[in-house]
């Protein structure tokens, strides 16, 4: 292990060490902290300049009720399932076979669809931005959650198969041999074979997903307008401005939005590094 | 149950599909993304270079209603002084954003030991990467608000004060602070991992010979963290030239236009401004795109090679 394990080390750098981590953490998230001690201040700390110090008041409850009850954020955060759900479902279904149909069979043409992929996921959004915005008024999808659902499932099936495709090449290729023998068909071997053995890939994918769709803004900003299907990073500037100047509720608001992703990080975090650190082990 | 063997001769019986199985699957298989992927993304990318060479407004049809003006668009841009500036921010963005790179493999390395309550504190480092770039730009525009924002009621213990976002010579830079956060935590898990597949074996070898400390780092780790350093490498600079979120949200291109970037510059001539100029809007993405083409064809040449090396 490096460096050397600390429990190697003399006593003083150990208590050293215990000592030093809560302070480095403490300053590493010192932007965060603050703005949770925002969402519990009440409004008169911030009319009489009592930014910083001990809150008048612990207003958690009311903050956080004005949220919930007395702005559209509710709205935003359902929007933001809507979208979020059946995006994840959706690219998540495509690229198992995407990546079935990479991974196992050989034929021509095969690496240059996979890096074709890849390409597509690498570039920037607004190279496709007027061309998807007008395709999707074509379709008659523009400000609706549909839309942006689809062209999600559409982009994000670049980065899965990336990732699905490198998964099922590591699986023993003698499973489906044997199972060809059988005379098993192939689309039985998909569903019987292949995919009970993609289930840490699946839920590794559809926690990154899930994160990386919640917290979109550009697509949000370019594709939706309104209440009725902006999700919660482009409503939380609709609620700002509402709330201009009310740092308690503004914090409130920006910590509500945040969660959900970091709800997901903390039940699932084996599968979200797995999935973020795809390839960083060889 | 007693199992008749099938002796029959089967390869003429079988249907023209299951002959030809084992031809066909893939590309069903392949079909419904291949779609998805070709009208949304791959199309998208040469109707974008066709629309940088028409003036249009966004409305009817491009060929109808824009008027082709060749290369009129790229000749604009080329005496543009918010485009100059908004690449000379790209620019910095790319080199500082890479600082997120050795301050991932500091944290790591910090944070590599095994003490009680070590992996909650991994997680809590890891935090900032999965709160979403909208909320982590608020949260730092408070934390540079003048008079009141933390950094400067801290600044102020020492008689200093200073206004990040308010001034053009710091804006930028106030930004990249802030976009650095997640990205130094995303480099700092991808370190975590590979320095937990550091060979043990190695190490000690190592250790007899007298090696330690930086000498240990640079010869003996590093080279074992290489596939770890490559993914930093293309996500921080992927980062870097995405930034959008972080400059819409914290100044919104101001102070006096200092803090635009491309991606943003693009946004603000197609879409935000009055008279959305697409084709303008357009050309200004196509220049995006080039720049980012050198890294995408250095990724994919290096992943191509990996790909020959395993068959």
């Amino acid at each position: 292990m490096f460096p050397t394990p600390i429990a190697k080390s003399s006593r003083q750098w150990q208590l050293t060490y215990q000592a030093l981590l809560p302070v480095a953490l403490i300053l590493w998230l010192l932007p965060l902290i603050a703005v949770m001690l925002f969402s519990i201040k009440p409004d008169s700390d911030f009319t009489s300049g009592n930014y910083w110090g001990v809150p008048g008041s612990f207003d958690l409850i009311s903050n956080y009720g004005k949220v919930f009850f007395e702005s559209e954020m509710p709205r935003y955060l359902l929007n933001s399932a809507f979208i979020t759900i059946p995006t994840v479902i959706g690219t998540v279904a495509l690229s198992c076979m995407t990546g079935f149909a990479l991974g196992i069979y050989r034929f021509k043409g095969n690496l240059l669809i996979f890096f074709m992929f890849i390409a597509g996921n690498f570039v920037p959004f607004q190279i496709l931005m007027v061309p998807v915005r007008d395709f999707t008024i074509a379709l008659d999808l523009y400000d609706t959650k549909t839309g942006l659902v689809l062209f999600h499932i559409a982009f994000q099936t670049g980065f899965c198969t990336l990732f699905m495709r490198n998964f099922i090449r590591a699986l023993p290729f003698p499973l489906i041999e044997a199972a060809r023998v059988e005379g098993v068909s192939e689309w039985r071997i998909f569903v019987y074979v292949v995919l009970p053995l993609m289930k840490p890939a699946i839920a590794a994918l559809s926690v990154l997903i899930f994160t990386f769709i919640w917290n979109d803004y550009f697509w949000a900003i370019v594709l939706t307008q309104g209440p009725d299907s902006q999700p919660v990073t482009a409503g939380i500037t609709a609620f700002n401005s509402q709330y201009r100047a009310a740092y308690h509720l503004m914090s409130a608001g920006s910590i509500v939005a945040a969660l959900p992703p970091v709800a997901m990080f903390f039940l699932m975090q084996k599968h979200f590094i797995a999935g973020l650190t795809l390839g960083a082990v060889k | 149950m007693t199992a008749v063997p099938d002796i029959r001769p089967r390869a003429d019986t079988r249907s023209w599909y299951r002959r030809n199985e084992i031809a066909i699957t893939p590309w069903l298989f392949l079909a419904p993304g291949l779609l998805f992927f070709a009208f949304y993304v791959i199309f998208p990318i040469f109707q974008s270079f066709q629309v940088s060479f028409y003036d249009w407004d966004g409305l009817g049809d491009l060929t109808e209603q824009g008027r082709f003006i060749g290369l009129d668009n790229y000749r604009e841009l080329a005496g543009d002084r918010n485009f100059e500036i908004s690449l000379w921010n790209n620019l910095k963005w790319l080199l500082l954003y890479l600082l997120a790179i050795p301050m991932g493999l500091g944290i790591a390395l910090f944070l590599n030991q095994t003490v009680t309550g070590i992996r909650l504190y991994k997680s809590l480092f890891f935090f900032p990467f999965v709160i979403s770039q909208v909320v982590v730009g608020l949260v730092f525009s408070w934390f540079y608000l003048p008079d009141v924002g933390l950094l400067n009621v801290m600044l102020g213990w020492f008689g200093l004060s200073i206004n990040i976002l308010g001034s053009p010579d710091t804006a930028t830079y106030g930004i990249i602070a802030a976009g650095l956060w997640p990205q130094t935590a995303y480099c700092m898990i991808l370190y975590l991992t590979g320095l937990n597949a550091v060979d043990p074996e190695q190490i000690e070898a190592a250790r007899l010979d007298g090696a330690k400390g930086p000498k240990m780092l640079w010869y003996v780790i590093l080279p074992q963290l290489k596939p770890a350093t490559f993914i930093a490498f293309v996500v921080t600079i992927i980062g870097a030239l995405r930034s959008f979120d972080l400059v819409s949200i914290m100044t919104n291109g101001g102070p006096f236009g200092s803090t635009r970037v491309l991606s943003f510059y693009m946004f603000e001539k197609a879409l935000a401004e009055f008279g959305f100029r697409m084709g303008y809007g357009a050309a200004i993405a196509v220049v995006l795109f080039l720049i980012m083409l050198v890294f995408i064809a250095y990724f994919l040449w290096s992943m191509w090679r990996d790909e020959r090396a395993a068959r």
